[in-house]
């Protein structure tokens, strides 16, 4: 599936990449900003996220509210941060995406003065709600915090989950702020998308027009992030947690995004527990009837990955049930790699879903939001066809060599959540962790 | 060219929105066929809309319509569970079930080189499930675990308690899911016997969009429907007509020690969708409580910080649907995060009218983003299917821009001074009561009637 698009840099750095796609009279323009919580520092975790709220309180032209004008002008807009980039987009009809240049230069580039400490301080708590009601609030929320603090020591950034902890962002000041903007926000740490019904000449004028003055500070130097050591030793974990129905966490180090066998271990997550035909759900939800769930996934990052295996214990029976039930069908897909319908199974739904993800133009894995994607990750926005091929030449011999190398008993972390009071619930010999 | 940051620059004039062209016909069964081309990538996707859903559950089997629409893929015409499942990943199409209150949807995307394959298999779902004891007991216990497991989540808690105390005796009085009586008291016969009264082609519409013409999108439907035989009759019931009583308390509250927010649902009954005013309420609730800039998520989570967000809607149906209000707040807030809610409800009746900006932002979010609801042939269908469930005009969708813009800043208060019933607003709390301390005594809605986990 081609992506035809045009691509040139500012002066300043800053890449500008335009697709054509006049099926529908909007536009989207997405900005990827290269920073995310591996950026951020042990005991102000949190921040790139939070920084992220701020990019929406008002920047020095405009100083009355970022979500107004554009809205007024028929835009939907949002923003997210994770591990490794921060991303900003607006969809909106064609005869607006002036203005949504205008206002996202305004904020890449004259942010701070409009900074307040009543803003800031309001973003905090809004953020700490935030985190109250995704994560404390909400069954299982604290186990994502519990893999990766396990599966990373702690000077490694990703350690942490991008929500950061409670009390480094009542730590967080208005200093780091201005540091953070500095260092990241900026037209050579930066990569601005447009898709849609928009000329492509006229998009690069525009977009030279409002982001060629902003300053060009030389792009920060890149994190340096070193693989984690590798795991030879099983680690057993519990936590408790306000819930009926306890839950094992299996989680190993994986490739990272795009890396060798990322997309095998993507297929062979989909051979564990895409969907009813999966290995898992056949013999733990349909067959043996001891879980009511199971999900498996490569979560890649750009740096390192994590894959992992999430099982719910059914009414009465036990997480070391399931353990064992997991690991006889993975030992099934070490020795004898999946079979022919699976593989057929596992490259048409990639292919499926990788389409599915560019219907639209913008928003969150959108066709602009992918063009970022690819440039910010691999310096090269033509990636589509060889992503979607990296799928489908797998073979059954990839995923089960791939499965094999990475996913060894001895190198996982199994996470047992168990309900309060009840740690006899968790997998014999786990040692309980704190989050909070 | 250099920018002028001393104004924000003008949107041009907006161009104008047509709904994609949808071809009409029927099969010789009584089944209504839609198409719709919509070519930009190469995917199809093919709803059926029976126009009944959980409101059609007969009473003391809450759960029926849901468990009987989760039921047909668990094998169907020549297969089992785990063959039909496996004819279904072999071209990555992707089934989806949905019961509301007043419908029910069966959809299916797919890569339009299998659309042949993927209408068939839908086709065999809906006239052709095999419905076994086995299934229907396994189907039925991951049912009730996930039951269990909502008695964890605040948010399922809270819809559940709003549900029930708002619509007591009445067809919209459970979710969709039931309850664990209720699925304890459904048997495979009732869901045979729903099967059979429900699902026929006499009321159903089937909407196909995508890549391939319309006559090929027809000939696909037509292909995998054309023996559907059962029912003829539009099953809808209009029991959901009628108006639940008023609820018995005008505060509930949820218990959980150690709850780390209170999830809060304010709401009443309110219109159908049907009411000559649903388009004023739509821009209403644009000001109210339906976007980011809107007077109460600006006042909870901007000014505030109360909150990660807050927002209102309408939830119009075929019957009188509720007006809800949903925040999850920090739980030392909680008394004054109702009353800011209260009060922003109490005062856009009149005592601070919506203004002629706050209107233009109101409608401008409506009008001039419409488009963007249509960039999918999926989006594009599930809005079709809104025209069949509700019996819409066929230039719904072509003309609304039109009746939004004909709607001013009177117009819009007068309706909130209509329909907003602050005084007979329920408030639902789930969340640390001792964390409350005595504030809720200070709102002023009575004594809390104690809800059960």
């Amino acid at each position: 599936m081609e992506i035809a698009f045009s691509r040139r840099t500012l002066d300043n750095g800053l890449d500008v990449l335009v697709h054509q796609d006049r099926n529908c009279p909007i536009v989207a323009v997405n900005i990827w900003y290269h920073v995310g919580s591996k950026n951020e520092k042990p005991g102000r975790t949190g921040f790139a996220h939070l920084f992220e709220h701020l990019m929406f309180e008002g920047s020095q032209h405009y100083d009355h509210g970022y979500f107004q004008p554009l809205q007024q002008a028929g835009a939907s807009l949002n923003g997210s941060t994770n591990a490794d980039r921060t991303n900003y987009w607006e969809v909106m009809p064609r005869s607006a995406v002036e203005l949504a240049l205008w206002m996202e230069s305004d904020r890449m580039g004259y942010l701070l003065p409009a900074l307040t400490e009543a803003k800031f301080n309001n973003q905090r708590e809004v953020v700490l709600n935030e985190r109250r009601q995704n994560y404390e609030n909400r069954p299982y929320g604290l186990a994502g915090m519990a893999l990766v603090a396990e599966l990373y020591p702690p000077d490694h950034p990703y350690h942490w989950l991008t929500i950061g902890a409670a009390e480094d962002l009542r730590a967080a000041t208005l200093d780091d702020v201005r540091g953070f903007f500095q260092q990241y926000y900026h037209p050579a740490n930066a990569s601005l998308a447009l898709a849609g019904d928009v000329d492509p000449d006229q998009a690069f004028l525009l977009a030279d027009k409002y982001f060629g003055e902003l300053a060009s500070p030389v792009a920060p130097a890149a994190v340096v992030v070193t693989s984690p050591p590798p795991r030879t030793i099983e680690k057993l974990l519990l936590l408790e947690d306000r819930i009926e129905l306890p839950r094992l966490y299996l989680a190993w180090h994986s490739p990272e995004l795009f890396g060798d066998d990322d997309a095998a271990l993507d297929l062979v997550a989909d051979v564990l527990a895409g969907g009813k035909t999966s290995r898992l759900y056949r013999s733990l939800v349909y067959e043996q009837r001891i879980a009511t769930e199971v999900a498996a996934s490569q979560n890649s990052r750009e740096h390192s990955g994590y894959f992992h295996v999430v099982a719910t214990a059914a009414p009465g029976r036990t997480l070391a049930e399931l353990d064992i039930a997991i690991a006889a069908e993975m030992q099934k897909v070490f020795a004898e790699g999946p079979t022919v319908a699976e593989m057929e199974r596992g490259i048409a739904q990639a292919e499926a879903h990788f389409i599915s993800r560019l219907q639209t133009v913008g928003g969150f894995g959108g066709k602009s939001d992918q063009l970022n994607a690819y440039n910010v990750f691999l310096r090269d926005p033509s990636f589509f066809d060889r992503d979607l091929a990296r799928y489908r030449k797998a073979t059954a011999a990839d995923l089960r060599r791939a499965a094999t190398a990475w996913l060894g008993a001895n190198a996982r972390v199994a996470l047992s959540v168990v309900p309060h009071g009840r740690p006899e619930l968790a997998l014999p010999g786990s040692l309980p962790v704190s989050v909070h | 060219m250099r920018a002028d940051r001393t104004r924000l620059p003008q949107s041009g004039p907006l161009a104008p929105f047509q709904f994609p062209a949808i071809q009409r016909s029927s099969l010789d069964n009584g089944l209504r066929v839609w198409t719709i081309e919509q070519r930009a990538v190469p995917l199809v996707t093919v709803l059926l809309l029976l126009r009944r859903g959980s409101a059609a559950d007969p009473q003391h089997l809450g759960g029926l319509a849901a468990i009987t629409g989760d039921l047909l893929d668990e094998g169907a015409g020549a297969l089992d569970a785990l063959g039909f499942h496996e004819a279904l990943g072999r071209i990555g199409a992707q089934i989806d079930t949905e019961v509301s209150a007043d419908a029910t949807l069966l959809g299916l995307t797919v890569l339009s080189r299998f659309a042949e394959r993927g209408f068939s298999l839908l086709g065999d779902m809906i006239q052709r499930p095999r419905l076994d004891r086995a299934d229907f007991e396994r189907v039925r216990d991951l049912r009730l675990n996930r039951l269990v497991q909502m008695r964890d989540l605040p948010p399922a808690l809270a819809d559940r308690a709003l549900t029930e105390l708002l619509y007591q005796g009445h067809p919209y009085g459970h979710l969709a899911i039931g309850s664990e009586d209720s699925l304890r008291a459904i048997t495979l016969e009732h869901v045979q016997d729903f099967h059979v009264r429900t699902y026929g082609p006499g009321g159903a519409t089937v909407i196909a969009a995508g890549d391939a013409s319309h006559g090929e999108l027809r000939a696909l439907v037509a292909t995998a429907m054309q023996g559907w035989t059962g029912s003829t009759a539009d099953a809808r019931d209009d029991r959901v007509l009628s108006a639940p009583p008023a609820p018995l308390a005008r505060l509930a509250m949820l218990h959980r020690p150690g709850a780390a927010q209170s999830e809060l649902r304010l709401g009443h009954v309110s219109i159908a969708r049907s009411d000559p005013d649903y388009t004023r309420l739509l821009v209403l609730n644009m000001v109210l409580g339906g976007q980011f800039v809107s007077r109460i998520n600006m006042n909870l989570r901007e000014k505030r910080g109360y909150t990660y967000g807050a927002r209102t809607s309408f939830d119009t149906r075929r019957g009188p649907g509720p007006f809800v209000l949903q925040a999850s707040v920090q739980s030392d807030a909680t008394a004054d995060a109702i009353r800011e809610a209260v009060r922003e409800v109490e005062e856009i009746r009149g005592p601070r009218p919506i203004t002629a900006e706050e209107l233009d932002t109101g409608r401008a979010a409506l009008t001039r983003g419409y488009a963007r609801n249509f960039e999918t042939a999926e989006q594009v269908a599930r809005a079709a299917t809104q025209m069949a469930l509700h019996d819409l005009p066929d230039d719904y969708y072509s003309t609304f821009v039109q009746r939004v813009l004909a709607i001013d800043e009177a117009s819009a208060t007068t309706a909130a001074a209509e329909h907003l019933h602050p005084e007979r607003m329920l408030t639902v709390v789930v969340g640390d009561r001792d964390r409350m301390g005595e504030s809720l005594g200070t709102l002023g809605l009575g004594e809390a009637l104690e809800l059960g986990p």
